[in-house]
C-alpha cells in the first residue's frame, strides 16, 4: 500500500488542483458557451436560442473596436514589456550598487491600484494639464503630444501606462532568471575571452528559455485582462476608440443586463487567446520534452 | 563559436578597459536613472497632489509642486473619508484584506511549489497536457466566472465571507503559481532528483530538502505576485463579500469612485497610495532575498 | 434559479427564527459614498436607528451604480441578496420579472404614496400594478450653468433656444472664452445629447425617439438636426476635452475659463462646496426648449425570509418617502423631494425652480425621464444609442450616418 502511494504521489498531489481547474476553469467555460446560445438578459437563462447573439456581435461596430485594439495593444504591450523588462534586468544584474532601491522603483506600480494611478496618468498625458503644457511652458511652443485624446492614438497611451505598470515584473522574473544561471559557466567563458554581449545572447538568455514562458504568460493574462487600466485611463474614449474585449464584455454583462451578448464576447475572446497561446504553449512544451 | 579573432579582442579589451570602463559604469547609471524617472513620474503627481489643498487643486496646475504641504489628506484617507455611511476611512478595511491575502498566498504559493515540482520532475504521462489545461485556466476573463461561482459558492455556503474569498483567490492562482515553479524547477538538472532516489530519498523529502530550500528566487517572485494580484483585486472583492468582509479596495473604490458626489483627489491619491503601502512593503522586504537567491544558486553550480 | 433562492433563503429563516422580537434590519446596498451624498444617508440611517431598526451598510461606488449592480447579481446568484438595494429606472422591472423583488404596496398604500408622488415617476415604483420600489430624490438632467461675470463681461443672457446659445457661443470664442466645459466620457456625451435632442425636437419627439425608440422618430430629419447641433457643440469644447472629470468640468466654469456646463444638478453641489453662491456667482436654467428630464433614485426591495428582514424592509420603505427624510437628503444633495407636498424654503432658487418646472411639466406631460442615465430605456438600449452619440461626437462622422448607425444600433439591442 504505501508503496503504491510512493509511486502514485505526484499524481495524488497534483489531483486537487487539476480537478478544480477542470470545474472552476473548464467547467465555467463550457457554463459561458451554453450561456452565449441564449438570450440571458439581467441573469442567466438556459433556453437555447441559437447563434443570436454571435450575430449581433459580429453587427457590432464597437465590438470592432474593440477586437482591433487588443491586437494592437497585446501585441505592441507584450514586445515591448518583455524587452524592457529583459534590459533592465540585464542592466540591473552588473553589480549595481543601489540596486535595492532602484529594483523597488521599477517594481512599486505593480503595488498601487490602477483606479487610481490611472488618473495621474490621465493628468500627465492630458495635453491641457500634462507634459504638452510643460514642455510648451518651456519654450518649446511647437511641441505636442495629444495621443490621449485622438481617437486614432489614445490607444497607445493606454500601452505606455500598461508598460509602466508590468514592465517592473517582467524584469523581476528575468532577474530570478540570471540568477539562477550557473556562475561557472560564466566564469569559464569570461576566462575565455568571450565578449560580455555573447555570453549574454549565446549563453545567458537561451538558457533562460522557460522564464521566458512565464513572462509571456504573465503578459498576455494582462494583455487579455487590461480592464481597471482603461476604465481609469480613458473610460474607452475617445468615443469607444480604446474599448477592449474586457471592457466590452464588462459593459454588456453588468452595466447592461445582456449577460447573453458578454458570454458571446468572451467565448470570440477564448477563441483567439486559444489561437496564439496553444501553439506558443505547444512548441515551448515540445522541445522541453526532447 | 570562439574563433581566431579570440585572442585579438581580449588584447583590445584590455587596453580600453580602464576608461570604457568607467565610461561604460557611467552610461549604465544614467540609463538606471532615466528608467527610474519614468517609472517615478506618476508618483510624483500623486504625491504631490495627496499634499495639496483641494482649493490648490481646484485652482492651480495638477501637475506643479504644492504651495503648502499638508497631511490632512492623508488622515482623512486612512481614517475620516466616507465610504459608505460610515466615515472611518480605510482602516476598518485593512483587516479584511489581510485576512484574505496572507492564507491565500500562502495556500496558493505552497501547492504551486508542489505541483510544479510533479510537472518538472516526475513527468508521468500527460503530465504534459494537465499541465498546459491548468496555464490555459490563467486566461479565463474573471468576468465570465463571476456569475457561476457566486452561485457555487452560495451551494458551498461560503458567500460573502472570507474562506470564499481565499477559496477563490486561491483557485485562480494556481495556474500562475504552478507555471512560475514549474518553469524555475525544469532548470535544475534531473541528475538532482535520480540521485536522490538511488540515495532512498522519497518523494516529500526530495522536495522538502533539495528542491525548496534552492527555490527562494522563485518564492520571492511568486509572492509578489499572489500578494500583489490579490491585495489588489476588486471584482472579487466587491462581488464575493458582504458588509464587513469587504476588502479595502472596496473601500478604495469608494472613496474614489463616487459620480455625482463633490470629487477630493488629494484624499483619493493618498488613500491610493495608503492601500498600496502593504504590497510595497512587500516588495522591499522580499527584494532582499532576490540577493540571497543569488548565493542559492551558486550553491547549486 | 427561483428556486435556488428560496432554498437558501429559508435556512436563513432557520437561523433569523432563533431571535423572538422581530428587531427591523436592513443590510442596505448603495452607491453614495462621497462626503455629501454618504452624510444624507446617515440621516435615513439615523431614522431607521431610533425607529429601533439596525442598519447594515454594503456600499459599492462606482460608474453609476455599476459596481454595485455587479455585487447584487453575484449576490442574488448565491442565494443571499442584500436586505435593500438601489436601484432605478426600468432596471426595477426587469429585476422584478426575475422574481426576486418584494412587493411593498402595504406601506405605500398606508402612507398614501399616490397621492404625493407626481404619476410619471410614481409609475417607476410600480410592478405590473404593485409598488415595488421606494424613490429617494428627483434629479434634474436638463440644466445649462453659467459663470455669472463671464456672461456679463460678454453682455450674454442665460440663452432660451438652441440658436440663442449658437450666437452666444461664436461670441464666447471671438472673446477667447471657452463656451462649452465638458468632459467626454460617454455618459457625459447621452447627457449633452438629450439635452439637445428635447430642446430641438420637443418633449413629443423626445418621447418617441428616446422612451418609445420609434424607428421613424429615431432616423428622421429632426434626429439628423439633433446630430447638426451636437457637431456645433463640438466646435465649443476645448481640444482636451477627452476624458475629463464633470467636475473639472464644472471646475473651468466656475474660474470663468468656460462659460456654460450641461449637467444635472449634482453640478451644484462643486460649486457650493467652492463657496459660491447662486444666482451671483453661477446662474442655473433649463436647457434651452420645454420639458423637465428627471433621474429618480430609488430603493427597491429584495424578497428575503425573517420577520426581522420583513419589518425592516417595510421601515425603511416607510421612512424613505416620509417628508423628513425628503427634506433633509436633498438639502444635502442638491436635488429635489420626489413627493411635492414638502415645503422648500430652506431650498436655494435653483431647487425651487427645479420644483416648479417638475410641478407645470408634469401637468403638461413634458416630466420626461432622462435616458442618459438609466431612467427611460433597459440597460442594452439605452446602451446601444450612446455607443452612437459618443462615436459620431468624437470622429468626423456625419449627421446622416450618425442617425443610420443609430436605427441600427437600436435594432440590434433587442
Amino acid at each position: 500500500m504505501s508503496e503504491w502511494l510512493e509511486n502514485h504521489l505526484p499524481k495524488v498531489v497534483l489531483a486537487p488542483s487539476f480537478i478544480a481547474v477542470l470545474i472552476f476553469v473548464y467547467g465555467f467555460i463550457g457554463w459561458t458557451a451554453w450561456v452565449s446560445l441564449t438570450r440571458s438578459k439581467l441573469l442567466p437563462k438556459y433556453e437555447i436560442k441559437g447563434f443570436i447573439q454571435y450575430e449581433r456581435l459580429f453587427d457590432s461596430p464597437r465590438w470592432d473596436t474593440a477586437i482591433n485594439n487588443l491586437y494592437i495593444f497585446g501585441a505592441l504591450f507584450i514586445v515591448i514589456a518583455m524587452a524592457l523588462g529583459l534590459l533592465l534586468a540585464i542592466l540591473l544584474d552588473q553589480k549595481i550598487r543601489v540596486e535595492g532601491a532602484i529594483r523597488t522603483i521599477y517594481l512599486y506600480p505593480m503595488a498601487l491600484s490602477m483606479i487610481v494611478t490611472g488618473t495621474a496618468w490621465k493628468w500627465i498625458l492630458n495635453p491641457g494639464l500634462g507634459i504638452e503644457s510643460m514642455v510648451q511652458g518651456w519654450g518649446f511652443t511647437n511641441f505636442e503630444f495629444d495621443w490621449l485624446v485622438n481617437p486614432d492614438y489614445a490607444i497607445y497611451t493606454i500601452v505606455m501606462a500598461a508598460i509602466w505598470q508590468s514592465s517592473g515584473f517582467v524584469m523581476a522574473l528575468f532577474l530570478a532568471g540570471l540568477r539562477s544561471v550557473d556562475g561557472e559557466i560564466i566564469k569559464a567563458a569570461q576566462v575565455d575571452g568571450i565578449p560580455t554581449w555573447r555570453i549574454y545572447t549565446a549563453i545567458i538568455i537561451p538558457s533562460m528559455a522557460p522564464i521566458f514562458l512565464s513572462a509571456f504568460i504573465v503578459l498576455a493574462h494582462l494583455a487579455i485582462k487590461s480592464f481597471d487600466l482603461v476604465i481609469a485611463l480613458t473610460g474607452g474614449g475617445p468615443g469607444y476608440a480604446t474599448d477592449l474585449p474586457a471592457t466590452y464584455m464588462y459593459a454588456m454583462a453588468f452595466s447592461r443586463g445582456d449577460i447573453g451578448q458578454a458570454a458571446s464576447s468572451a467565448m470570440i475572446m477564448m477563441l483567439v487567446v486559444f489561437a496564439i497561446v496553444v501553439p506558443y504553449l505547444y512548441s515551448e512544451l515540445r522541445a522541453k520534452n526532447d | 563559436m570562439t574563433d581566431i579573432s579570440m585572442p585579438q579582442s581580449q588584447t583590445q579589451s584590455r587596453t580600453q578597459s580602464a576608461a570604457g570602463k568607467i565610461a561604460l559604469r557611467w552610461l549604465l547609471y544614467v540609463l538606471l536613472g532615466l528608467f527610474a524617472l519614468y517609472y517615478l513620474m506618476p508618483l510624483f503627481v500623486m504625491l504631490t497632489t495627496s499634499l495639496k489643498s483641494l482649493e490648490e487643486i481646484r485652482t492651480g496646475s495638477l501637475i506643479s509642486l504644492p504651495r503648502e504641504v499638508s497631511f490632512d489628506a492623508w488622515n482623512t484617507a486612512w481614517s475620516g473619508a466616507c465610504t459608505g455611511i460610515q466615515c472611518e476611512g480605510l482602516r476598518p478595511y485593512f483587516w479584511n484584506s489581510v485576512l484574505i491575502a496572507v492564507p491565500a498566498v500562502a495556500i496558493s504559493t505552497l501547492l504551486g511549489a508542489l505541483n510544479g515540482y510533479v510537472v518538472a520532475q516526475w513527468r508521468f504521462k500527460g503530465a504534459n497536457i494537465i499541465f498546459s489545461l491548468m496555464l490555459f485556466g490563467c486566461f479565463i476573463p474573471f468576468q465570465v466566472v463571476l456569475l457561476p461561482m457566486a452561485r457555487l459558492l452560495g451551494i458551498m455556503g461560503i458567500a460573502g465571507t472570507i474562506p470564499g474569498l481565499i477559496f477563490v483567490h486561491v483557485i485562480y492562482g494556481l495556474g500562475f503559481t504552478t507555471l512560475f515553479f514549474r518553469n524555475y524547477y525544469v532548470t535544475i538538472p534531473a541528475e538532482l532528483t535520480k540521485a536522490a532516489r538511488v540515495d532512498g530519498a522519497g518523494f516529500m523529502r526530495i522536495f522538502w530538502s533539495i528542491f525548496l530550500p534552492l527555490s527562494l528566487p522563485i518564492i520571492v517572485v511568486t509572492v509578489i505576485w499572489q500578494f500583489t494580484q490579490i491585495w489588489n483585486d476588486f471584482l472579487f472583492g466587491v462581488s464575493f463579500s458582504q458588509a464587513g468582509t469587504q476588502p479595502v479596495t472596496v473601500a478604495l473604490n469608494n472613496i474614489v469612485n463616487s459620480t455625482t458626489g463633490v470629487k477630493e483627489y488629494n484624499v483619493d491619491m493618498a488613500a491610493a497610495i495608503i492601500a498600496g503601502l502593504p504590497t510595497l512593503l512587500v516588495y522591499v522586504v522580499a527584494g532582499k532575498y532576490f540577493i540571497r537567491g543569488l548565493t542559492a544558486g551558486s550553491v547549486k553550480g | 434559479m427561483k428556486r435556488f433562492v428560496f432554498a437558501t433563503a429559508s435556512t436563513l429563516a432557520v437561523v433569523a427564527g432563533t431571535s423572538v422580537l422581530a428587531e427591523p434590519q436592513a443590510e442596505v446596498l448603495h452607491w453614495w459614498t462621497s462626503g455629501g451624498e454618504a452624510k444624507s444617508v446617515a440621516v435615513l440611517q439615523e431614522e431607521f436607528a431610533a425607529n429601533g431598526g439596525s442598519w447594515t451598510d454594503m456600499p459599492v461606488a462606482g460608474g453609476g451604480g455599476d459596481a454595485a449592480m455587479t455585487a447584487l447579481r453575484a449576490r442574488v446568484l448565491s442565494g443571499n441578496a442584500p436586505t435593500a438595494v438601489q436601484l432605478k429606472g426600468p432596471a426595477i422591472q426587469e429585476w422584478y420579472e426575475e422574481g426576486v423583488l418584494a412587493d411593498i404596496s402595504s406601506v405605500a398604500e398606508a402612507e398614501g404614496w399616490a397621492e404625493v408622488l407626481p404619476a410619471s415617476i410614481a409609475g417607476h415604483m410600480m410592478c405590473e400594478g404593485v409598488w415595488c420600489a421606494a424613490p429617494v430624490n428627483v434629479h434634474r438632467v436638463d440644466w445649462i450653468w453659467a459663470n455669472a461675470d463671464v456672461l456679463a463681461a460678454n453682455g450674454i443672457e442665460m440663452p432660451t433656444t438652441w440658436d440663442e446659445f449658437n450666437a452666444a457661443a461664436t461670441k464666447l470664442m471671438d472673446a477667447g472664452v471657452i463656451p462649452l466645459a465638458h468632459g467626454g466620457q460617454a455618459w457625459q456625451d447621452a447627457t449633452v445629447f438629450e439635452a439637445v435632442v428635447l430642446g430641438i425636437g420637443g418633449p413629443e419627439f423626445y418621447q418617441k425617439a428616446l422612451v418609445d425608440l420609434d424607428p421613424e422618430a429615431l432616423t428622421s430629419d429632426t434626429m439628423v438636426q439633433v446630430f447638426d447641433q451636437m457637431r456645433m457643440m463640438r466646435g465649443y469644447v476645448d481640444e482636451n476635452f477627452s476624458g475629463r472629470d464633470w467636475n473639472l468640468a464644472t471646475a473651468m466654469v466656475m474660474n470663468g475659463e468656460a462659460a456654460f456646463q450641461i449637467m444635472g444638478d449634482w453640478a451644484k453641489g462643486e460649486f457650493l462646496a467652492a463657496g459660491k453662491k447662486p444666482g451671483e456667482d453661477f446662474l442655473c436654467a433649463s436647457t434651452p426648449g420645454d420639458g423637465y428630464l428627471y433621474n429618480v433614485d430609488s430603493f427597491a426591495m429584495f424578497d428575503v425570509d425573517g420577520d426581522d428582514k420583513k419589518a425592516g424592509q417595510d421601515l425603511l420603505a416607510k421612512l424613505i418617502v416620509a417628508p423628513n427624510f425628503q427634506k433633509v437628503f436633498n438639502l444635502n444633495k442638491g436635488s429635489i423631494p420626489a413627493r411635492t407636498d414638502v415645503a422648500l424654503d430652506d431650498f436655494d432658487i435653483c431647487a425651487n425652480l427645479s420644483a416648479e418646472d417638475m410641478g407645470s411639466t408634469s401637468a403638461a406631460g413634458s416630466l420626461l425621464p432622462s435616458y442618459a442615465h438609466g431612467m427611460a430605456l433597459r440597460g442594452s438600449q439605452s446602451g446601444a444609442i450612446t455607443d452612437v452619440v459618443t462615436a459620431h461626437f468624437n470622429s468626423e462622422m456625419s449627421s446622416a450616418d450618425a442617425v443610420q448607425q443609430l436605427a441600427d444600433a437600436v435594432a440590434n439591442s433587442y
